[in-house]
C-alpha cells in the first residue's frame, strides 16, 4: 500500500499545530472579552471625568428639579437638568407615539400578510431606512420639515418637539419593525396552523395567538426603540430648536440631554466644571440606556433561561 | 348554513380591512422617506458635479466642493476598519467556535448588546476621555477612528457571528474527527465558507461608520481645514460633520450646497448598504451544500 | 478469520466504560478488548450504546459538554483521555458515521485535507493518496473525471464513500465504522466490504452495524450491546452457530427482536 508515503504514526507530543491552536484560542478569547473591557472602559472613563464634579460641585437635588441649565453664568453657574430631561422625554415620547403603532403594524404586515417578493422588498426598504445617517435626518428636519411645519401650523418656528419627535419616530421605526418582525417570526408556525385549523381568521390568529406568544419580543423591540430615541444626538440637536425649556405644547422648542453635550463640549475647557458637568450628563445617559438594554435583554431571555 | 356563510363573509371583510390597515401603516413609514429622498435629489442634484466632489471649499465654505471632507471620511472609515475588523472577527470566532455556554459568555453577549445601545454622544465622551486625553492621541484621525471602531464593533461581531453560525456543525466535526485542530478547522472549512458573509457585515459597517457624526465631533473631525490629512495624527474634515457645519454653523450658504452634501453622504451610505444587501442575495442563491 | 485472534496484542482495552448524556446513561460498565488486525463487530438495536462507544474512543466527548465518560479506554496501553495532544490521537483513528458529510471543497481536497494537515505537500504524493483512497472507497471510477467539483454536492451514497475515503486518507491504525452502508447501494456495499477484508492486514477495524449479517460476513469477533449494557463478546461464528452464552444474543442474531 504505497509504503513510500506512509509515515510513522504521530507521536503523542504537542507539535506546532497544537501550539498554534492554543495561541489562536488565547487571541480570540481576548477578542471575545474586548466587548466587556470596552463597556467597562466607557464607564470608567466617563466616570473618571465626571465623578469629581458629582462629589464636589453638583447639587443632586438641583440637577433633577431645576430647569436652569446655566453652566456658563459668570456669578453663579447652575446645573439643573430638568428641562433637558423634559426635552429628551418629550421628543422621545412623541417619537414613540408615532413609531410604536406604525412599527408594529408594519411588522405584522411584513411578517404575517406579505409574501414572497413583496415581503423581500419591504424588508430591504426597512433595512435601507435604518441606514440613513442621523445627521441627514437632522438636516431633513432643518431644511424640509421646518418650513413645512411653519406653513402648515402657522407657527413662527418649526424646530420643535413636533419636528424632532417625527424625525426621531421615523428613525426609530425601522429598527423596531425589524425587531418586532423577528419576535413574530419566532412564534412557531404550529401555533398559527392549530388556530387556523380551529376556524380562526388570520387577524384572530394574530391578535389572540401570535401577539400573546410574541409579547416579550415585542416589548423588547419597543424598549430598544426607546433606548435608540433617548440616545439619538445629531437629529435632535438639529431639529428640536435648541432652547432650554420645559415644553407645554408640541410647538415648543426644546433641548435634549444628548444635544446639550454635543453643542457645549467643544466650548469648554478640559477639566472645568462645565466640562465635567457634561460628562455627568453622559453618565446619566449611559446609566439610563444601560438599564433599558438590560431590561430588554431580561424580557427576552428571562423566561427562557430561568 | 346561511349564517355560517354570512359570518364567513364578514370575517373575510374584516380580514381585508386589517390587511389594508397594516399595509397603510407600512407604507406610511416608507413613503415619507421616499418623498424626502426625492426632495434631496431635486434640490441637491444641481449642485453635484465632478468639480463639487474634487475641489476644496472656498469663500468660507459657501462655495466650492467637498474634497477634503470626502477624503477625510475615507481616512476615518479605513482606520476604523483596521481597528475594529480584527477584534470583531476574533470576538465572533470566540463566541461561535470556542465559547462554552457559561456565565462569561452570557456577560460577553450582554456587553455587546449594551455596547450597541450606548448613545453615540457617550461614545464621543469616551473617545475624548480615553483616546484624546488619556492615550494622548490628541484630536486626530486616530482618536476619531478608534471611537468609531468601538461604536461599530458590535456590528462586526454580530454579523460575523451569524456568518460563522451558518456553517453547519457537521463540517466542523468531520474535520475534528480527522485530527484537525480547532484552528485548522476554522482556517480550512469555517472561514472559507463564511468569508463572504463576514464581508457583507464589514460593508454594512462601512456604511454605518461613514455616516456617524457625534463620535467624531470632538475627537478628530474639524469644521474646516485647508489641507488634506497626511497621517493618522492629523485632524480631518468629514462628510457627515461637513453637512452639520454647512447647514447650521455657516451663514449665507446657498440652499443647494448643503443639499448637495447631504445627497453625496446619503448616496455613499445607501450604496454601500445596497452592495451589502446585493452581496447577501447573491450568496443566498449560491448554495454550496 | 483463519488466524486465531487471541494470540494477538490487544489494540484497544475498554475497562468499566460508562457514558452519560446529561445524567442519562447510554452505556454502563462495559469491559472488553479489541485485538490488533481484527475486524471487531458491534451489533445491537438502536439506543444500545454502540455509537456512544465510538464517540468516546475518538474523544468526541470534547465536542459535547453534556457527554460524560467514566472508566477507561486505552489504545496501545494508553488511556485516550491522557493524551497530551488529542489531535494526534484523532489522526490515528479514522471514523465514518452514518450521516455522510462531504466537506464544501473539491472532491480532491476532501481527501487531500488530512495528508496536507499532516505535512504532505508534494502534489504527486497527494495525487497517489487521493487515487488510492477513492479507489478503496469504490468511488474513484465515478469521480475521477471531476475531482474539482464540490464534495458537498455529491449524492448521499457518494458522499458516504467520500467520507470513507477521507477516513482512509489519514492512514489510521484504527478505523471506526458506524453503519457505513446505510446510504450505500448493495453492490457498492459489497465492494467496500471486500476492501475492509483486505485492510485488516494493515489496521484494526471496529464495525458498528445494525445488519447482523454484515457482522457475520466481516467480523472476527462480535460484541452484542443492548440498552447500554455489553451482553457478551465472542468469536462471530460462535454467536451465529448457537454458541452464544446469553439467550438474548441468540434471540437478536436470529432476528427475534431488534
Amino acid at each position: 500500500m504505497a509504503q513510500g508515503i506512509a509515515k510513522a504514526p504521530l507521536p503523542d507530543q504537542r507539535n506546532l499545530a497544537w501550539y498554534v491552536d492554543k495561541t489562536v484560542q488565547v487571541l480570540v478569547f481576548v477578542g471575545g472579552i474586548s466587548a466587556i473591557l470596552l463597556i467597562l472602559g466607557i464607564f470608567v472613563f466617563i466616570t473618571k471625568e465626571g465623578m469629581g464634579f458629582i462629589t464636589q460641585t453638583l447639587d443632586i437635588g438641583e440637577f433633577f428639579t431645576s430647569p436652569n441649565w446655566r453652566p456658563t453664568s459668570e456669578n453663579r453657574p447652575t446645573y439643573g437638568a430638568l428641562a433637558l430631561i423634559a426635552g429628551t422625554a418629550s421628543v422621545t415620547g412623541l417619537a414613540m407615539l408615532v413609531a410604536v403603532p406604525f412599527s408594529l403594524g408594519a411588522a405584522i404586515f411584513i411578517g404575517e400578510f406579505a409574501t414572497g417578493k413583496t415581503r423581500e422588498i419591504l424588508k430591504i426598504l426597512v433595512e435601507m431606512l435604518a441606514a440613513i445617517p442621523s445627521v441627514v435626518w437632522g438636516f431633513i428636519g432643518l431644511s424640509i420639515m421646518n418650513p413645512l411645519i411653519i406653513d402648515l401650523f402657522n407657527v413662527p418656528v418649526g424646530l420643535n418637539v413636533l419636528n424632532s419627535g417625527l424625525i426621531l419616530g421615523l428613525m426609530a421605526a425601522p429598527i423596531m419593525t425589524t425587531l418586532a418582525e423577528d419576535a413574530l417570526k419566532a412564534v412557531p408556525d404550529g401555533y398559527r396552523e392549530a388556530a387556523e385549523a380551529m376556524g380562526a381568521t388570520r387577524w384572530q390568529v394574530i391578535f389572540r395567538v401570535v401577539f400573546p406568544a410574541a409579547k416579550n419580543g415585542l416589548v423588547a423591540a419597543v424598549l430598544l426603540g426607546v433606548g435608540r430615541g433617548f440616545g439619538e444626538t445629531m437629529a435632535v440637536l438639529m431639529a428640536s430648536g435648541h432652547s432650554i425649556n420645559i415644553p407645554t405644547s408640541p410647538f415648543d422648542s426644546v433641548r435634549a440631554l444628548t444635544a446639550t453635550i454635543a453643542a457645549e463640549l467643544g466650548e469648554t475647557a478640559v477639566g472645568s466644571d462645565h466640562y465635567r458637568a457634561l460628562f455627568t450628563l453622559g453618565i446619566f445617559l449611559f446609566a439610563i440606556t444601560f438599564l433599558i438594554n438590560l431590561t430588554a435583554d431580561l424580557v427576552v431571555r428571562g423566561p427562557r433561561k430561568r | 348554513m346561511f349564517e355560517a356563510t354570512e359570518l364567513n363573509h364578514r370575517n373575510q371583510r374584516t380580514e381585508k380591512l386589517w390587511r389594508l390597515l397594516f399595509l397603510m401603516m407600512t407604507l406610511l413609514l416608507i413613503l415619507p422617506v421616499a418623498v424626502i429622498l426625492t426632495v434631496l435629489v431635486v434640490k441637491g442634484g444641481p449642485s453635484l458635479s465632478i468639480d463639487f466632489l474634487f475641489t476644496e471649499p472656498t469663500q468660507g465654505m459657501t462655495a466650492g466642493g467637498i474634497l477634503p471632507a470626502l477624503v477625510g471620511t475615507v481616512w476615518l472609515v479605513v482606520v476604523a476598519l483596521i481597528a475594529s475588523v480584527p477584534i470583531g472577527v476574533a470576538a465572533a470566532l470566540y463566541l461561535s467556535e470556542y465559547a462554552p455556554d457559561n456565565w462569561l459568555t452570557r456577560i460577553i453577549n450582554l456587553a455587546i448588546i449594551n455596547l450597541a445601545g450606548v448613545p453615540s454622544i457617550v461614545h464621543a465622551l469616551f473617545g475624548v476621555g480615553a483616546f484624546v486625553a488619556f492615550f494622548r492621541f490628541g484630536t486626530s484621525i486616530l482618536a476619531a477612528s478608534l471611537t468609531l471602531a468601538v461604536m461599530t464593533l458590535p456590528v462586526v461581531i454580530v454579523s460575523t457571528r451569524e456568518a460563522l453560525k451558518a456553517v453547519p456543525q457537521a463540517f466542523r466535526e468531520a474535520c475534528w474527527n480527522m485530527g484537525a485542530t480547532r484552528w485548522q478547522t476554522i482556517r480550512k472549512v469555517v472561514l472559507p465558507n463564511s468569508v463572504s458573509g463576514i464581508l457583507t457585515g464589514v460593508i454594512l459597517e462601512v456604511s454605518r461608520t461613514a455616516g456617524e457624526t457625534a463620535p467624531i465631533m470632538f475627537t478628530g473631525a474639524a469644521f474646516f481645514l485647508p489641507f488634506l490629512p497626511q497621517s493618522v495624527y492629523d485632524q480631518t474634515m468629514a462628510l457627515s460633520l461637513h453637512l452639520f457645519v454647512v447647514s447650521t454653523q455657516v451663514p449665507d450658504v446657498p440652499e443647494g450646497l448643503p443639499f448637495g452634501v447631504a445627497l453625496v453622504l446619503i448616496g455613499l451610505v445607501l450604496s454601500m448598504n445596497a452592495v451589502s444587501i446585493g452581496f447577501r442575495m447573491v450568496l443566498r442563491g449560491k448554495k454550496k451544500w | 478469520m483463519v488466524t486465531p485472534t487471541r494470540d494477538r496484542q490487544p489494540k484497544v482495552q475498554v475497562r468499566d466504560l460508562s457514558i452519560h448524556y446529561g445524567g442519562k446513561a447510554a452505556l454502563a460498565g462495559a469491559t472488553f478488548e479489541i485485538h490488533e488486525h481484527e475486524i471487531f463487530g458491534i451489533i445491537g438495536p438502536a439506543g444500545s450504546g454502540k455509537t456512544s462507544f465510538l464517540r468516546a474512543m475518538n474523544r468526541m466527548d470534547l465536542f459535547n459538554p453534556a457527554m460524560e465518560v467514566g472508566g477507561e479506554i486505552s489504545m496501545d496501553g494508553k488511556d485516550v483521555r491522557k493524551w497530551k495532544n488529542v489531535y494526534a490521537l484523532r489522526r490515528r483513528i479514522g471514523v465514518v458515521f452514518p450521516l455522510p458529510v462531504g466537506l464544501p471543497m473539491s472532491i480532491y481536497e476532501n481527501v487531500a485535507l488530512a495528508p496536507r494537515l499532516g505535512g504532505t505537500r508534494k502534489r504527486a504524493d497527494l495525487d497517489v493518496i487521493v487515487e488510492r483512497c477513492l479507489t478503496r472507497a469504490a468511488l474513484w471510477d465515478e469521480v475521477k473525471d471531476r475531482l474539482d467539483s464540490l464534495g458537498s454536492l455529491l449524492s448521499g451514497g457518494q458522499q458516504q464513500r467520500l467520507t470513507i475515503a477521507r477516513a482512509l486518507s489519514q492512514e489510521p491504525e484504527l478505523l471506526l465504522l458506524d453503519e457505513f452502508s446505510i446510504a450505500v447501494d448493495p453492490v457498492t456495499t459489497m465492494k467496500i466490504e471486500d476492501v475492509l477484508k483486505e485492510l485488516r492486514q494493515e489496521l484494526t477495524i471496529v464495525l458498528v452495524t445494525n445488519l447482523v449479517q454484515q457482522a457475520r460476513r466481516l467480523a472476527d469477533r462480535t460484541a452484542f450491546f443492548l440498552t447500554g449494557e455489553l451482553v457478551e463478546v465472542a468469536p462471530t461464528e460462535d454467536l451465529f452457530t448457537g454458541g452464544a452464552s446469553d439467550e438474548r444474543t441468540t434471540a437478536y442474531v436470529e432476528g427475534r427482536f431488534g
